[in-house]
C-alpha cells in the first residue's frame, strides 16, 4: 500500500470528497460559527465571563470531581485488569464483559440509578446514610457516578499491556533471585505506568464534559453542586449566549490539551515499540 | 510456600501466593459488583417494582412516553446511517491512500468525542438559534431547525460521528489492498469491486462500528438536552423522557422513570452481547487470514 495505489484502486476522489464535505458541514462549520460567536465578546467581556465567582466554583467542582474519580478509577482499574488477565476464577467471562457496561449504559439511566441507590431509602442509602456517607444531592455523589462513568477506560488500557508481557522476563527476574514483590516493582510495574496513565487521562477528559448521569445526583445548586456543563446551560437557559460560549471555550481548551496528552502518553508506551 | 527455582515453564497465573489471589478476585468482585451489577439490578428492581400489567402501562399507557420511543427509533437510525455512509468513505480513504493532511484528517475524525456533550448542542444552538442569521433566516423560509427533529438528527450525528470510521480503520488496515487490487486487474469496475471484495471483507468490523454508534446515538442526552427546547411529546427522546420523570412529584412518575429506563438497560445489555460475539467473529475471521 504506497502512493502507487492510487493509481490501481479507485474512489480516491469521491472518497476524499465526501469526507470532508460531511466532516466540514457537520463539525468543523458549527464549531468555526461557535468559536466566532465567542470571539464577539470583547477581551474584557470575555475574562469577566471566564473568571465569573460562579464560573470559577464550576470549574473547580469539575475538575477536582473528574480527577478524583480518575484517582480511583486509576486503583480500581489496575486491581481489576491485573485479576482479568493473571487469574483463573468463575464467571471470568462474564466479569470481562460487565466492565464495558459503563459505555454502553446511557448516561441518564446511570444518573437516575445512581441518584435512588444512594439515597435515604435506596438499596445502598438504608446502610450508608446512617453511616454518615450521603452521596445523594452532594459531591460525593458526584465523584461516586464519574467513578462509574470513567471505570472501562483504566481497565481496557491496562489489560492488553499485561497480555502481551511475556512469562520469559518475569523468569528471568525469578531466576536471577529476585522476589515476586521485586519482579513486580522493577519488571512489571514499569511497564504498567504508560497505559495506565492513559486510561487515567481518558477517563479524568471523559469525566470534565460528562453531563447526563451528574445532573441526576447532583441537585444542581448553584456555587455547590453545579458543574461547568450544567453553568453553560443555565447560561443559555438565560439567553446569555457569549458567556455561555465563554465557558464552552475553558472545558474545549482543557479537553483538547488532555487529548493531546493521551497523544504524548501513547507514543511514550511504545517507545521500546520496533 | 517454597520458593525453588522454577525449573519448568510454569504457567503465569499460579505464581502469586494464594492470598494475594483471593484477595485481588474478591475485590474484582466487589469492585464489578457494587459499581455495575447493583445498578443493574436496581433499575429493574424498581421497574417492576408495581407489578408486570403497571411496567407496560408506563411504557405504552403514556402519550408522552409513546412519543419519545417514537422518536428516538426515528431519530438515531438517521444518524447512525449518515455516521455509516461517512465512516466507509473515511476509513476506506484513509486506510487506502497515503495524501497529504492524512494524519490530520484522522485527527479530526475524533475531534467530536473531546467535545462535551453540552458544549456540541451549544454549537448547534449557536449556529441555529432562533437570534442567529442562519436560524432566522431558515424560519422565514419556514423550516424550523433548533427545537424541532433536524437539530436532534444533527446532534446526535455531531457525538457520534467518529464511531464507525474508528472501528473501519484497523479491519480494513489489517485486510491489506491485495484482494481489491486483484480485483481490479481481473477487470471488475470501481463498484464492483467495492460490493464484492472491500464490502465483505469489512461487514463484521462494519457491523460492530453500527452497533455501537446505535447505542449511543439512543442514550445521548447532553446534547439533545440543550437543542431540543425539552417539549414534552414533540422534542422529548427517551433520556429526556426519563429525566422528566425523574423530576415529577409522586411515586409513580419515579417507577414511571425507571420503566422507560429499563428500556435503554435493555437496548445496553443487547449491545453488549452482540459485541462480544462480534468479537470473537472478528478475531476468528483475523486467524483464517493469517493462516
Amino acid at each position: 500500500m504506497n502512493t502507487a495505489s492510487r493509481r490501481v484502486l479507485p474512489g480516491f476522489g469521491l472518497g476524499l470528497g465526501y469526507t470532508m464535505l460531511y466532516l466540514s458541514l457537520l463539525v468543523l462549520i458549527p464549531l468555526a460559527a461557535a468559536a466566532v460567536k465567542a470571539a464577539d465578546l470583547s477581551l474584557a467581556e470575555f475574562w469577566a465571563a471566564v473568571w465569573h465567582p460562579r464560573a470559577v466554583a464550576a470549574y473547580t467542582l469539575t475538575f477536582t470531581a473528574s480527577l478524583t474519580a480518575a484517582a480511583i478509577n486509576l486503583v480500581l482499574g489496575v486491581v481489576v485488569a491485573w485479576t482479568l488477565v493473571r487469574y483463573e476464577f468463575p464467571f471470568k467471562r462474564l466479569v470481562d464483559a460487565l466492565v464495558d457496561v459503563p459505555f454502553a449504559l446511557p448516561t441518564a439511566v446511570a444518573g437516575l440509578v445512581y441518584a435512588s441507590l444512594y439515597v435515604q431509602d435506596g438499596w445502598l442509602g438504608q446502610f450508608l446514610v446512617p453511616l454518615g456517607f450521603e452521596a445523594a444531592y452532594t459531591r460525593t455523589g458526584i465523584v461516586l457516578v464519574l467513578v462509574f462513568t470513567g471505570f472501562p477506560f483504566v481497565v481496557r488500557t491496562v489489560q492488553p499491556v499485561l497480555e502481551e508481557m511475556d512469562a520469559e522476563t518475569e523468569e528471568a527476574a525469578a531466576v536471577l533471585g529476585a522476589s515476586r514483590w521485586q519482579t513486580f516493582r522493577r519488571v512489571i510495574l514499569p511497564n504498567l505506568i504508560p497505559p495506565a496513565l492513559t486510561g487515567f487521562t481518558l477517563a479524568f477528559a471523559r469525566s470534565i464534559g460528562e453531563y447526563g448521569s451528574v445532573m441526576f445526583i447532583s441537585g444542581n445548586k448553584q456555587y455547590e453542586t453545579e458543574i461547568a456543563p450544567r453553568l453553560i446551560f443555565a447560561r443559555l437557559e438565560a439567553f446569555e449566549y457569549k458567556e455561555a460560549a465563554a465557558i464552552a471555550v475553558v472545558l474545549l481548551v482543557a479537553s483538547f490539551t488532555l487529548l493531546i496528552a493521551v497523544n504524548v502518553l501513547e507514543r511514550w508506551s511504545r517507545r521500546h515499540d520496533p | 510456600m517454597t520458593r525453588d527455582i522454577p525449573l519448568t515453564v510454569q504457567r503465569r497465573p499460579q505464581t502469586d501466593p494464594w492470598y494475594v489471589r483471593y484477595t485481588l478476585v474478591g475485590l474484582t468482585l466487589g469492585i464489578v459488583g457494587l459499581l455495575v451489577v447493583v445498578p443493574l439490578a436496581n433499575v429493574f428492581g424498581n421497574a417492576f417494582a408495581d407489578g408486570v400489567e403497571a411496567y407496560l402501562g408506563y411504557l405504552f399507557g403514556d402519550a408522552d412516553t409513546r412519543h419519545a420511543i417514537f422518536l428516538t427509533l426515528m431519530v438515531a437510525p438517521v444518524a447512525v446511517a449518515l455516521n455509516t455512509l461517512f465512516g466507509i468513505a473515511a476509513a476506506y480513504t484513509i486506510a487506502r491512500f497515503r495524501f497529504r493532511g492524512r494524519t490530520l484528517l484522522t485527527t479530526l475524525i475524533d475531534l467530536p468525542f473531546s467535545v462535551s456533550p453540552v458544549v456540541a448542542g451549544l454549537v448547534f444552538v449557536l449556529l441555529f438559534g432562533l437570534g442567529t442569521p442562519l436560524g432566522g433566516w431558515l424560519r422565514g423560509h419556514g423550516y424550523q431547525v433548533i427545537f424541532a427533529p433536524p437539530v436532534l438528527v444533527l446532534v446526535t450525528a455531531f457525538v457520534t460521528f467518529p464511531f464507525v470510521a474508528r472501528e473501519l480503520i484497523p479491519v480494513l488496515e489489517a485486510n491489506g489492498p491485495e484482494e481489491e487490487i486483484a480485483a481490479r486487474s481481473l477487470g471488475a469496475n470501481g463498484w464492483q469491486m467495492f460490493w464484492r471484495v472491500t464490502l465483505p471483507n469489512i461487514k463484521w468490523g462494519l457491523l460492530y462500528g453500527i452497533i455501537l454508534c446505535n447505542a449511543r446515538a439512543m442514550g445521548e442526552f447532553g446534547a439533545i438536552y440543550v437543542v431540543s427546547g425539552r417539549i414534552a411529546g414533540q422534542t422529548d427522546t427517551v433520556p429526556l423522557r426519563i429525566e422528566k420523570l425523574f423530576q415529577g412529584i409522586n411515586d409513580r412518575d419515579q417507577t414511571a422513570a425507571f420503566a422507560v429506563a429499563s428500556l435503554l438497560t435493555m437496548l445496553a445489555l443487547v449491545t453488549l452481547v452482540l459485541k462480544v460475539a462480534v468479537e470473537r467473529k472478528l478475531r476468528a475471521e483475523q486467524t483464517k487470514k493469517h493462516e
